[in-house]
């Protein structure tokens, strides 16, 4: 056993885990955060992905001792703390940019990471920047879409308003 | 499914890395990104005893201006080779090259020094390494050497690494003054390349001085293309000579055939992706 010491959507974690843990499994199978799913056996899919230290990375392509100092967030921390959705999750809400929704909390998570490298991408950069994720259900269109319209609104809100919008903004604000 | 069991060390610095890596045996194994490593653990394909995580070793990390020679940190993430300014200033055809590797995420963990030392033939950084005569900086238990690019990579997986020792940096020459590109041909986003070529040319006026060709998955080893450098020497940079010099791309290798290309496209694909490849770093 090793001893890990974590934060995950804001709250800090200490375990002791098998070396051979992946990342996906302690955080589903030990502290119960079961927004973060497993879609394949290849690190193909990105259904798993969560940010590490701010950046994006495939859960089960990570041990958990990796993440030990680190800070996570998953799908589950980036709603506003009265439960208001993050612009991301409420533009693919907004836009039907799911249907069976299995791959939805890695694409959110990477629609994040990108929008904070890249506040304006073009529908180009986004289906790139996306490439790491696997839709079988979509065929992307309203996944792109999704992105661009989140982007707009990050980009109006820090405009209009830097102190509400902050809560928002950036992925290493949510980790607060 | 999940690895097997194994032991865990996380070194601060490259002689403790050498030293847990020694202590753990013959099956000890080091940990860079994971990004190949952990796939293989999942599928038990590996079954390491130990694994030696050189995440924590700062030495090993970043990129250093060393006179005519970049010094590249073996644990430096493809992320931040694509960030570097000095890659992106002195070894284009680097940050070119990864810039197609697998996905942001597996490029936010996967490491430059891991990609070289997994000697993946398949894998984009160990033909650019090849085109550019880079040298690798090994550590081991008797100490320090460099091996050139030529001696590095052995076979399939296969790297001169002996398993007691570490791919601490690679120092790659600054190619002032010269054109390079990096052609890479596949199906689908974040595959892996069919066939690739990397190329750096050097010119005056309208002839070619020198040429350095290497190919991605055209053997078991990343491969210089001979033929072509040498069609390519006192050769007018025109379209014409760019294609005749091509068509020596595939001589000597050992393309595979597999679900994704035969070995006869495989060839197909050298000689066109180089002719392409050739105009592009030579600017015509
Ligand atoms: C979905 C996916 C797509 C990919 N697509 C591509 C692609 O298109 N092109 C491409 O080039 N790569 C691709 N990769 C592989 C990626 O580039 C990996 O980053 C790389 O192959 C290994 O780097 P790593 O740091 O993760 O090494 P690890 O997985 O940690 O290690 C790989 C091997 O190298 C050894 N090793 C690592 N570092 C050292 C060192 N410093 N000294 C001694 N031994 C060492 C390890 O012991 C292990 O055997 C892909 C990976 C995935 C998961
Ligand atoms: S579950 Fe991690 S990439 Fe598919
Ligand atoms: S919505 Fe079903 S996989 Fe994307």
């Amino acid at each position: 056993m090793t001893h890990i010491s974590m934060t995950v959507d804001g709250v800090r974690y200490d375990d002791d885990v098998e070396p051979r843990t992946l990342l996906v499994h302690h955080l589903r199978d030990k502290l119960g955060k079961i927004g973060t799913v497993v879609g394949c056996d290849t690190s193909n899919c990105g259904a798993c992905t969560v940010l590490m230290g701010g950046n994006s990375v495939k859960s089960c392509t990570v041990l958990a001792v990796q993440a030990s100092g680190m800070d996570i967030t998953t799908v589950e921390g980036l709603a506003g703390r009265d439960g208001e959705m993050h612009p991301v999750q409420q533009a693919f809400h907004e836009t039907h940019a799911l249907q069976c929704g299995y791959c939805t909390p890695g694409m959110i998570m990477s629609a994040v990471d990108l929008l904070a490298e890249n506040p304006d991408p073009t529908d180009a950069e986004i289906r790139d920047g996306l490439e790491g994720n696997l839709c079988r259900c979509t065929g992307y269109q309203n996944i792109v879409k999704a992105v661009r319209e989140a982007g707009e609104t990050m980009r109006t809100a820090r405009h209009a308003t830097p102190e509400t919008a902050s809560a928002h903004a950036t992925r290493d604000e949510v980790t607060t | 499914m999940i690895p097997t069991a194994f032991d865990y060390s996380r070194p601060t610095g490259v002689d403790e890395a050498v030293h847990a890596l020694t202590d753990g045996g013959e099956d000890a194994k080091v940990l860079a990104g994971g990004q190949s490593l952990i796939p293989m653990l999942r599928l038990r394909f590996a079954a390491p005893s130990m694994l030696v995580d050189l995440g924590s070793v700062d030495e090993m990390r970043g990129v250093r201006d060393d006179g005519d020679a970049l010094v590249i940190g073996a644990m430096t993430t493809h992320a931040e080779v694509l960030d570097d300014p000095l890659i992106r200033a002195q070894a284009p055809l680097i940050a070119q090259a990864t810039a197609t590797v697998a996905d942001r995420q597996v490029r936010h963990m996967g490491t430059f020094g891991g990609s070289l030392a997994h000697a993946d033939p398949a894998g984009d950084m160990p033909s650019v390494a090849t085109a550019l005569d880079a040298t690798f900086e090994i550590a081991g238990p008797s100490g320090r050497r460099s091996v050139p690019a030529s001696e590095f990579f052995v076979d399939y997986l296969t790297s001169a690494l002996e398993p007691d020792e570490i791919l601490v940096s690679v120092r790659v020459p600054k190619l002032a003054g010269w054109g390079t590109h990096y052609e890479k041909f596949n199906r689908v986003a974040q595959a892996w390349a069919l066939v690739g070529v990397a190329v750096a040319i050097r010119r005056s006026n309208g002839t070619i001085d020198e040429a350095r060709v290497a190919l991605t998955n055209m053997s078991s080893t990343p491969v210089r293309a001979h033929g072509v450098e040498e069609a390519l020497v006192g050769a007018p940079a025109t379209d014409e000579s760019m294609a005749a010099a091509g068509q020596h791309a595939a001589e000597g290798t050992e393309p595979t055939s597999d679900v994704s290309a035969s070995a006869d496209y495989r060839t197909h694909l050298a000689t066109v992706l180089t002719r392409r490849a050739l105009g592009t770093a030579a600017g015509i």
